[in-house]
């Protein structure tokens, strides 16, 4: 059983171990919905949901799984899990707030493969964290998912009034302040107790 | 079918490969391109095992294409690669540990590769066995060598090596940045930059030609 403090679960995940700068996943929806503020904060906000629900499932099935002996299902029940989770999110919204549904588009059933949700679920496994643990982990990581996302599309909104030259329009240019992003939350390594 | 569909299997294989490059075209799949791009090693292992799970799941999805509802079409998508991707993380921890080590959660992580799931709702859910699987090698090789690309650049720059071999002498200065996440973005910006970049000097001069 690992016996980290959750603060120091939360600020890891959030900032200094950062899922889309640092451990690069989810960078799907990280270049894709990231051009409009209001988008990006909301679909955020959607996935920190999904990331909750699913790592709080991941953690009964993780206990299921080692019960009755059978690890080598783990990766299959919990993409289950997850697609079944988007799903619910998608009904969830499109009975909510249609606009919303539309701004999203394909990238609202694509968080099924967004990688920084399973990548939740394996890393709390491989990490051994117990409940509380797994919860606070998935809220510091959605924290900073949408933290990413909302920095970068603040970024781009700007972009879209600045000259840049043809070549780099598009996905070089966008890579290019991902990369100095990253940079930045390097800074933030000397934060916690542990990598 | 149209005309344009009519494509011989030579062209689905060569598209994989270069009009339609998954990376440096399409996009696809970026995750795993830049999280173990670090050196050419990682890169070949990923790339090589990312392109098995892709054929694997192409010649599955297609040969089941006929009775599968299309309502859950994608959930049986996504449990097919599941499957495959469990087979590989197994051999790839009986082959080596170290590498198992080195790639660590992002085997696990194909199953999420939108190429995949890309590959087999957009090919091979409605082509043939033989097209689907000159698509699945074509698009795997093209995945392998943009992979490839990248981690030789990063491991080039990075630790001055290839494949782990020593290119420059002791007085290299390793550019540290290079192999850590900042240096994925850039490295893949860099690319598609040289892309971008012939791209729009063939435009260019196919427009004076015709001026």
């Amino acid at each position: 059983m690992n016996q980290e403090p959750l603060w120091s679960i939360f600020i890891n995940a959030c900032l200094i171990n950062n899922f889309v700068l640092a451990y690069f996943l989810g960078i799907c929806p990280f270049l894709g919905v990231s051009a409009k503020l209001a988008t990006a904060t909301r679909m955020g906000l959607a996935v920190m949901f999904v990331m909750l629900v699913s790592s709080t499932c991941a953690y009964g099935i993780q206990a299921l799984l080692l019960w009755i002996d059978a690890p080598y299902l783990k990766l299959i029940s919990f993409i289950a899990v997850i697609a079944s989770t988007v799903q619910l999110v998608e009904m969830f919204i499109k009975k909510m707030s249609p606009t919303l549904f539309r701004a999203l588009g394909i990238f609202l059933p694509l968080i099924t493969t967004n990688c920084a949700i399973l990548g939740l679920a394996l890393f709390q496994t491989n990490k051994g964290y117990g409940f509380a643990q797994s919860i606070i982990y998935a809220l510091g990581a959605g924290a900073g998912f949408t933290l990413a996302l909302i920095l970068m599309a603040g970024l781009r909104e700007k972009l879209e009034l600045a000259r840049t030259p043809d070549v780099v329009k598009g996905t070089a240019i966008t890579l290019i302040i991902a990369g100095l992003l990253s940079v930045c939350f390097m800074g933030f390594a000397g934060l916690g107790s542990s990598q | 079918m149209t005309a344009e569909q009519q494509t011989t299997g030579t062209d689905e294989f060569i598209k994989g490969l270069w009009s339609q490059n998954p990376v440096f075209v399409q996009v696809l799949g970026m995750c795993p391109v830049l999280a173990v791009t670090n050196t050419a090693m990682n890169a070949l292992a990923m790339g090589l095992a990312t392109a098995f799970v892709l054929l694997m799941s192409n010649i599955v999805v297609s040969s089941i294409r006929g009775f599968v509802p299309k309502q859950v079409r994608i959930v049986t998508f996504i449990l097919v690669i599941a499957s495959f991707v469990t087979i590989v993380d197994y051999v790839i921890q009986a082959v080596s540990l170290d590498l198992h080590k080195a790639l660590g959660a992002f085997i696990s992580l194909i199953v999420v590769n939108c190429l995949i799931l890309g590959r087999a709702e957009a090919f091979a859910s409605k082509n043939g066995l033989g097209r689907s699987i000159l698509d699945g090698l074509g698009m795997g090789i093209g995945f392998t060598f943009a992979l490839l690309c990248l981690g030789g650049a990063r491991e080039i720059l990075g630790s001055g090596s290839l494949f782990d071999l020593p290119l420059f002498g002791d007085s290299f200065q390793e550019w540290v940045i290079m192999v850590l996440p900042a240096g994925g973005f850039f490295t893949l910006a860099g690319w598609l930059l040289l892309f971008n970049w012939r791209a729009t000097r063939k435009t260019k001069s196919a427009g004076e030609v015709q001026a």
